[in-house]
């Protein structure tokens, strides 16, 4: 059974139709890509699932349930964690703070316990403080978890923006552009970050790049959109021959 | 930053040493101990304001609406049961009055914030302003209050000891708030709301927890200022008081409790330690504003200020 299900989604804006009918099926354990020209409507389906927008018509199914019209902050409760885009750390929280943000959603003691300090929050607290410093040190910056995080170096912003959506416990991961930016050992390292990622906390992974390397040279599936409608699906094999796909990219060919 | 068992300490210090320190307070020059009560009093305000404006971002200029429901609920409890200072009894109808003066504050909040929370920065801070314009606009016209001549003969039970204890515990409250798992929450609001979104925050009700336990310590600051006074006019919480917080905020450092408390001392003895130069006393208060935000526009502690402009640019 498939965990995430997007069925005929479509996004309008006024006149322009960002998505058009797009359907897709994600399993527990893919690791997907999703590729596209600029303005292909990546980011828009992104929003679609995580709720930033509300489809206009079609229906998101996640884990057998509707998503369909939910907000950002119950879709994150069902399972869905995404980084974004343009990253958005909390510019005045510290490494470890930013990802202490995502425990929010699963504390199990009212706000009057932290208030007061009762005995539950303490216990709460000890833990999440554990969980977090551990989780930090998987991914190598616990020597900087006091530091401000929009002040370290652009590819470890990137992966506190990782450590902050694994965080909430997902099942699915949504990874907008996590290569943008980064420079050649960088993307390597990525690469095998994010397939450790899927390893370790055996999750499924959706990604859009633009990046062909790291896109080829990771997801087992890849899905193609232009002008928000998927073209082509299949490998990463698959989808270079794809002569749509060609197109979309580099024009029709002329004949001669 | 003090561990947990720490603070807790130096609350329990707090309330004690306001205990102790309040025997004396008939000793003392009755213009001072004013001022005193004062800087107690603009120090809850500044704090739970801090909460609203500094932690989470939401910028309200209605404080002082808060303030005068709690004020006029409280003495109204008081008058109508008829306290007196120095009653046994008193020493219980007292916090229980200021309570429900800051419950029917904190409700106030609720009913405003829902509907105005959506907004933000500057629709925001008007919307709020028209808000506590409007609380005052309706007491003014309760007969039963005493309209716009005011509520006369209030008990005089505030004292030092009440005012200070509530300082202890706004802030113990509000920093123990800011330092948990929760804390972190509202200032993740404050940053990127989009982001804190995705993280599983539901912004919309960390906003009005914010701004329902701002205006219940607003509430409780205006029981107390009141029963101190003892004398009330809905023209005290006018909007200039509104906009006299939000300076000791802005001065002390958006978000730096430690800054608001400091602003909020520094700002209320200034006024009457300028009294020497009589009538250039505003203007030098007036400029002394103008070079603290000239030479630290992050506030003299802070960083949130010059977040917040570019907040609004971007």
């Amino acid at each position: 059974m498939s965990l995430l299900e997007l069925q005929d989604c479509t996004m309008k804006f006024g006149g322009l139709t960002a998505v058009s009918g797009l359907s897709v099926s994600i399993g527990k354990s893919d690791l997907i890509g999703m590729i596209g020209p600029n303005g292909a409507g990546k980011t828009t389906a992104f929003n679609m699932i995580t709720g930033v927008y509300c489809p206009t018509s079609g229906q998101v199914t996640f884990n057998g349930s509707n998503l369909t019209g939910k907000k950002p902050y119950d879709i994150v409760a069902t399972g869905i964690a995404r980084t974004f885009q343009n990253i958005r750390l909390f510019t005045s929280l510290t490494v470890f703070e930013n990802v202490q943000v995502s425990f929010n959603k699963s504390l199990n003691h009212g706000l009057s316990h932290s208030v007061l300090q009762l005995k539950k929050f303490r216990e709460e607290e000890d833990s999440v403080r554990r969980t977090i410093v551990d989780l930090l040190k998987i991914f190598k910056l616990d020597g900087v978890k006091d530091e401000l995080a929009t002040s370290l170096p652009y590819g470890d912003q990137r992966r506190v923006e990782i450590v902050r959506a694994l965080a909430t416990k997902p099942k699915l991961l949504l990874l907008d552009e996590p290569a943008a930016g980064m420079n050649p050992t960088e993307k390597v390292e990525l690469m095998k970050l994010i397939k450790e990622v899927k390893e370790r906390f055996d999750i499924a992974i959706l990604l859009i790049e633009h990046d062909m390397k790291v896109v080829m040279g990771i997801c087992e599936r890849i899905f193609v959109l232009d002008y928000g409608i998927k073209i082509a699906e299949g490998t990463p094999s698959e989808i270079q021959c794809n002569p749509k796909v060609i197109e979309a990219y580099l024009g029709e060919q002329v004949e001669t | 930053m003090m561990n947990a068992s720490g603070k807790k300490w130096a609350f329990i210090a707090a309330i004690v040493l306001s205990f102790v320190l309040a025997q004396f307070q008939g000793e003392i020059n009755p213009y001072f101990l004013q001022i005193i009560i004062y800087v107690g009093i603009n120090t809850i305000l500044a704090s739970s304001l801090n909460l609203i404006n500094g932690f989470t971002g939401q910028f309200s200029l209605g404080h002082a609406g808060f303030m005068s429901l709690g004020a006029y609920t409280a003495s109204m409890i008081t008058i109508t049961f008829q306290a007196t200072p120095g009653a046994t009894s008193s020493y219980v109808m007292f916090p229980v009055a200021l309570l429900v003066g800051g419950i029917v504050a904190a409700v106030a909040g609720v009913l405003v914030g829902i509907p105005s929370l959506r907004l933000k920065g500057d629709y925001l801070a008007i919307t709020t302003l028209g808000l506590g314009e409007i609380i005052r606009v309706i007491i003014q016209n309760l007969d039963f209050v005493g309209g716009a001549r005011g509520l006369v003969g209030i008990p005089k039970l505030s004292d030092f000891f009440w005012v200070f204890s509530v300082v202890a515990i706004v802030i113990f409250m509000i920093s123990n708030m800011i330092h948990s798992t929760y804390g972190k929450g509202f200032l993740a609001v404050r940053d990127d709301e989009v982001a804190a979104q995705a993280m599983g925050i539901n912004t919309t009700k960390y906003k009005v927890i914010a701004f329902v336990i701002g205006a219940f310590f607003a509430g409780v600051a205006g029981g107390l200022y009141a029963h101190f006074v003892s004398y009330i006019t809905p023209s005290q919480f006018g909007f200039i008081k509104s906009i006299e917080i939000v300076v000791m905020v802005i001065v002390g450092g958006m978000g730096n409790t430690v800054g608001v408390i400091l602003a909020a001392i520094v700002l209320t003895i200034l006024p009457e330690a300028l009294r020497g130069v009589a009538e250039y006393r505003m203007v030098l208060y007036s400029l002394m504003l103008v070079v603290i935000m000239i030479s630290r526009p992050q506030g003299l502690f802070g960083t949130g200020f010059k977040r917040f402009f570019k907040k609004q640019a971007a």
